[in-house]
């Protein structure tokens, strides 16, 4: 019976029967047409079984034709392109598309664990908060693993995702969201406006609800009005039509996020296509016309595989020109049960009955089920759905005794319609609250997001002429608002009909489970089971029993129970409220929303200009911010890194090493007022700073605590250059800008970042004077004397480079920093690699950089935290008690000035060959390492190939009246307790004299 | 959110960095007290209408004073902290 398209009408629909696919489910091998989804070839093959319940793993067939579906998710997809909980009803078919059900064990008709169904009880409404409470352990052990395997979805591929995503940006006039009727309407006026439109679609197909009905515009068939719009938006250059790509946030001025997908109708994406695209598109207005989403009626098991919502029912009928069963009943308190019926019948359907729980029926009712065959059942309703893994009949209430009629029908496809909810969602996404229309027995919306506009069924008007006008109306609104001169507004005429309703929350008397929220097992019991245990409010009832918590967000199910506990309460609707609909309106890939932001490009790579020299000298690389920096030179001789950071120490130590240190923040400076504002910017002076010099300063925030330290040079007369470190560099021109243009906006200095114009290496070591040599003018005077300790100038190297040198020296040996245009900076560490070969050269890394500022105690980033101030570093001294800085009175405070603050220390272990670790904690000799006892910790710590042993800095309680104590450090995650010395942090050359060289 | 800078157009709001209440006024005052814990620590919370500093360092690298509505992102002025008369806007 299956695999043969039994299912498939004649002729008719919108797929493209000269185009058959083949495609799997479960691994048997059937045939679709290009144009169907999943769902309808399941269907047209006679598939009505498709997936095991969440928590009950109860049979599951197709619900609906479109992204609301909760109950077939599927994987689709193998390897790494597995995709668990895809909905079939949105799943385009392509030729060689596998899928397969989920959450069955072993097989989808035969589950053993659908025995949750009879363990019912304990899986009601709050059954997390109960059952599991005690004791702790067994969560971890035994429930959760259980719960895991007994109720879930699907399962992710665990691979890495082949497929690449994007994100692009847009801007419109008007966005129009959906292109049914009244979005098609608003785009075609505000097109033959002038505006610049974008028309985003979900479905890979213009016409929203048209495709699937049998409707007529403007004395044609609706399909043929759909096609001549879609002509006339084609030619119009303005007007971009986005179709599978869905509005999943409305955010703030007039921006908004969908997802295209780009490729997920394709077995792979094509080259250079991604999967998914993520727009930002920012709209001056917008429209709204998302449509509405069916209500199912709540009766006794009506998930049985076969219950269907009916105007899904006509969209496989009319659009996909599937018959989703042979005998059906159609069941609907409003007036398009007939409909469903006349579409049935028109299909070949057999349709037994059609129940309408309303006592009346208007007389075209009455022909339309007559002249179908069928009997009409008012005033009756279905009570319980029959089958197990799919539907074979419906029982009846409310049949009048004595009719002759029995109450219970042979089924296999109950077509539902209990009402239309309008997709209101995106209007909620800036806090609007809908409101409830007791007209249409749903919820409209409220205060909608500034510039946006909402129309036809999302507004809660179901007449199609009336929707074609609104939409009409509001392109042409959208365009006088603009400025622009309004196209007309074209009159429509559509086939008539009505739209009365009456609701119908719950069946009375129904037997058996009545879902409300399929995706979750949440029934009309677990809703009593809240309201009796008090959890009334809607926030609590969405909580307690996981109501509209699954990833199709309660799209079939919210209204429905929130009318339940409303009848439930005896309140009315409006007083049980609604939840709040936040973004995303459909569920998004995690890939979409990271685009290309993965792996190595997570962000922009910020490469030095001698990166390239860098790694041809092998350098192995650490990302330092946003930079890539050499974190060591590994050679072949080196036994591992250890080996590499001290062989690279040594010879800065005893020779000369070079390093570069572009990613150091340069800010140039210029204008009468910058001594000025460097005084205010930092704790030290530098007024008194002469030109040719350079000074190290401290910066404070304003709350006393240090941001930021560095050096700065003064050039000329009124040009200066600060440095800043790495990290801060440009955390640091903000807050001077802030200084300049918010606190003192007289001062006359301009000043801007020149980080990446200028390459700069430092030259460090004994012989870093010889190889400095051979690259200056002849001219030039390196002698202590001409060029001393912190002297600076600008100059020239290598036969005219224009150049910027430092003496300056973050190792404490005698020591250069040269600063040349970018472009000349690769030519530059060439040549002084060249220059320094018979010295003995070598290029040194972050970490030999690292060991060298630990062995003159020179503080970085894990000693300017943010927590510590200048005093807290030994830097009280350079506190200028004769003017203003930015932090000065609140780093005054009594408890930064308490002697207990911790302070930098030297960390010396007293065994020669113990090792430190940063993070561990300085506790007492003798006391029981806890909290109470922690009196600081270790900063940094390195092996210092110079001094033979390891060493560290912290910041230790009262540290500097603490030299010559033995304390410990303790590490309890690396299992380390070490007794420590606590030493000056100046481990080597204290007197500074090799500095000075 | 948009923010439209008086020197670059209408910009997405993550060209910009946030920079708290304006109208701060930093005290003269050398002494500690109330006055620079209000000052550095205290901040209104309005719900509506709030004056507001944001740095457009991916732009014209100005200070801005935005009046922005905190309960709906809704911005009604937008301007310069640095005045016309001020030495750094004397050839700009
Ligand atoms: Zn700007």
């Amino acid at each position: 019976m299956t695999g043969d398209q039994t299912y498939r009408r004649a002729d008719g629909g919108a797929i493209d029967r000269s185009r058959p696919l083949s495609f799997q489910f479960d691994g048997r091998r059937y045939r679709g047409y290009q144009g169907d989804t999943l769902a309808a070839a399941l269907l047209a093959n006679g598939v009505r079984l498709v997936g095991r319940s969440f928590k009950y793993h109860r049979p599951r067939g197709i619900l609906s034709a479109g992204p609301e579906e909760p109950n077939a998710l599927v994987e689709l997809r193998g390897g790494a392109r597995r995709e668990p909980n895809s909905r079939a009803t949105v799943a385009e078919l392509f030729d060689g598309l596998e899928a397969r059900s989920q959450n069955r064990f072993p097989s989808l008709s035969f589950d053993v664990l659908a025995l949750n169904g009879l363990l019912a009880p304990l899986f009601a409404a709050g059954f997390y908060y109960k059952t599991f409470m005690w004791p702790a352990a067994f969560w971890e052990k035994l429930y959760e693993p259980l719960i895991r395997r007994a109720a879930g979805l699907g399962r992710a591929s665990g691979l890495p995702d082949p497929d690449r995503y994007e994100k692009a940006t847009a801007f419109c006039d008007l966005l129009v969201i959906g292109a049914g009727p009244a979005g098609l309407a608003a785009a075609l006026v505000a097109g033959r406006s002038g505006l610049r439109v974008i028309l985003a679609e979900q479905d890979f197909a213009l016409g929203g609800r048209l495709l699937s009905d049998r409707r007529w515009i403007d004395g044609r068939p609706a399909i043929d009005w759909v096609a001549g719009v879609v002509d006339e938006l084609g030619t119009m250059t303005d007007v971009r039509v986005l179709t599978r790509t869905s509005v999943i946030g409305a955010y703030d001025s007039g921006t908004y996020a969908a997802v295209e997908r780009v490729a997920d109708h394709l077995a792979e994406p094509p080259p250079f296509q991604p999967r998914q695209r993520l727009w930002r598109i920012v709209a001056r207005r917008s429209v709204l016309a998302a449509g509405a989403i069916e209500r199912p009626l709540v009766f006794g098991d009506n998930d049985r595989p076969g219950v269907m919502l009916a105007g899904a029912v006509r969209g496989y009928l009319n659009r996909f020109a599937v018959r989703p069963g042979a005998r059906a009943v159609v069941f609907a308190n409003n007036d398009e049960g007939a409909r469903t019926v006349a579409d049935l019948a028109a299909a070949g359907v057999a349709v037994a009955a059609l129940v309408d729980p309303r006592p009346e029926a208007a007389a075209e009712t009455r022909r339309i089920v007559e002249a179908a065959g069928a009997r009409l059942l008012r005033g009756a309703q279905v009570v319980r759905a029959r089958g197990g893994t799919r539907l074979t009949a419906v029982e009846l209430a409310g049949v009048a005794p004595g009719s002759g009629i029995d109450p219970v029908i042979p089924c296999d496809l109950l077509a539902m319609s209990g009402g239309w909810n309008p997709t209101v969602q995106l209007t909620s996404h800036h806090g609007g609250k809908p409101v409830w229309d007791a007209t249409i027995a749903g919820f409209v919306p409220g205060t909608v997001p500034p510039g946006m506009v909402v129309v036809g069924a999302a507004a809660g008007h179901f007449i199609l002429a009336d929707d074609l006008a609104q939409g009409a109306q509001a392109g042409a609104a959208a365009a006088q608002a603009l400025g622009v001169t309004a196209a007309p507004v074209p009159g429509f005429s559509a086939d008539p009909e009505t739209a009365a309703i009456l609701p119908l929350w719950r069946v009375p008397g129904a037997r058996g489970k009545s879902f409300i929220d399929f995706q979750n097992d949440v029934a009309v019991s677990d809703v009593a089971l809240a309201e009796r245990e008090g959890f009334r409010a809607v926030e609590h009832l969405k909580r307690y029993t996981t109501l509209g918590m699954a990833t199709d967000q309660g799209k079939t199910a919210n209204v429905n129970g929130l009318a339940v506990m409303a009848e439930l309460t005896a309140r009315s609707i409006s007083e049980t409220g609604t939840t709040t609909a936040r973004p995303p309106f459909t569920p998004t890939a995690l890939g979409a929303l990271a685009g290309h932001h993965r792996g190595p490009d997570f962000r922009p790579t910020r490469l030095t200009p001698g990166h390239d020299w860098a790694a041809e000298q092998g350098a192995r690389f650490i990302e330092a911010g946003a930079w890539m920096r050499a974190q060591a030179f590994p050679q072949a001789g080196d036994a591992d890194l250890q080996a590499t950071i001290d062989r690279e120490v040594l010879a800065v130590r005893q020779a000369v090493g070079l390093c570069d240190v572009t990613t150091l923040g340069k800010i140039d400076l210029q204008g009468p007022d910058v001594a000025e504002f460097l005084d205010r910017i930092y704790i030290n002076g530098w007024k008194t700073l002469a030109v040719g010099r350079v000074r190290y300063g401290v910066m404070l925030r304003e709350d006393g605590f240090v941001q930021d330290d560095g050096t700065t040079a003064r050039l000329g007369p009124d040009h200066y250059l600060m440095t800043t470190t790495t990290a801060n560099a440009g955390s640091v021109f903000r807050h001077l800008e802030f200084c300049h243009q918010v606190l003192w906006p007289d001062l006359d200095l301009r000043f801007i970042s020149v980080t990446e114009q200028w390459a700069q290496y430092a030259l460090a070591g004994p012989r870093a004077r010889d190889v400095l040599a051979g690259i200056v003018d002849p001219g030039f005077d390196l002698d202590n004397a001409a060029f001393p300790h912190l002297a600076a100038t600008e100059t020239r190297v290598c036969d005219g480079v224009p150049a910027r040198l430092f003496r300056i020296s973050f190792s404490g040996e005698l020591a250069y920093e040269i600063a040349v245009p970018a472009r000349y900076g690769d030519a530059l560490a060439r040549r002084l690699m060249r220059q320094g070969a018979d010295h003995g050269i070598t290029p040194y890394g972050l970490e030999a950089l690292n060991i060298l500022r630990l062995e003159k105690g020179h503080v970085a980033g894990a000693e300017l935290n943010g927590q510590t101030t200048a005093r807290d570093l030994g830097f009280e001294r350079m506190m200028s008690t004769r003017k203003d800085y930015i932090g000065r009175v609140m780093a005054r405070r009594p408890a930064l000035l308490a002697p207990d603050r911790p302070c930098l220390v030297g960390l010396r272990p007293v065994a020669a060959t113990a090792t430190l670790s940063g993070g561990a904690h300085l506790i007492a000799r003798g006391a029981v390492a806890n909290a109470a006892a922690d009196q600081g910790h270790v900063t940094s710590v390195g092996a210092s190939a110079t001094l033979g042993h390891w060493i560290g800095l912290g910041l230790l309680a009262n540290g500097r009246a603490r030299w010559g104590e033995i304390v410990r450090a303790v590490d309890p995650l690396r299992g380390q307790d070490t007794e420590v010395e606590i030493v000056s942090p100046l481990f080597y050359d204290p007197e500074g004299k090799r500095l000075h060289a | 959110m948009r923010i439209p800078c008086p020197h670059c157009g209408d910009r997405s709001h993550d060209e910009f960095s946030y920079g708290g209440a304006a109208d701060r006024r930093r005290p003269t005052t050398a002494d500690f007290g109330p006055e620079w814990l209000d000052y550095v620590y205290l901040r209104d919370n309005p719900a509506g209408l709030h004056r507001e500093l944001w740095y457009h360092g991916s732009g014209c690298r100005c200070w801005l004073i935005v009046e922005r509505n905190t309960l709906s992102h809704a911005i009604t002025a937008v301007h310069a902290v640095l005045p016309a008369s001020s030495p750094a806007m004397e050839d700009a």
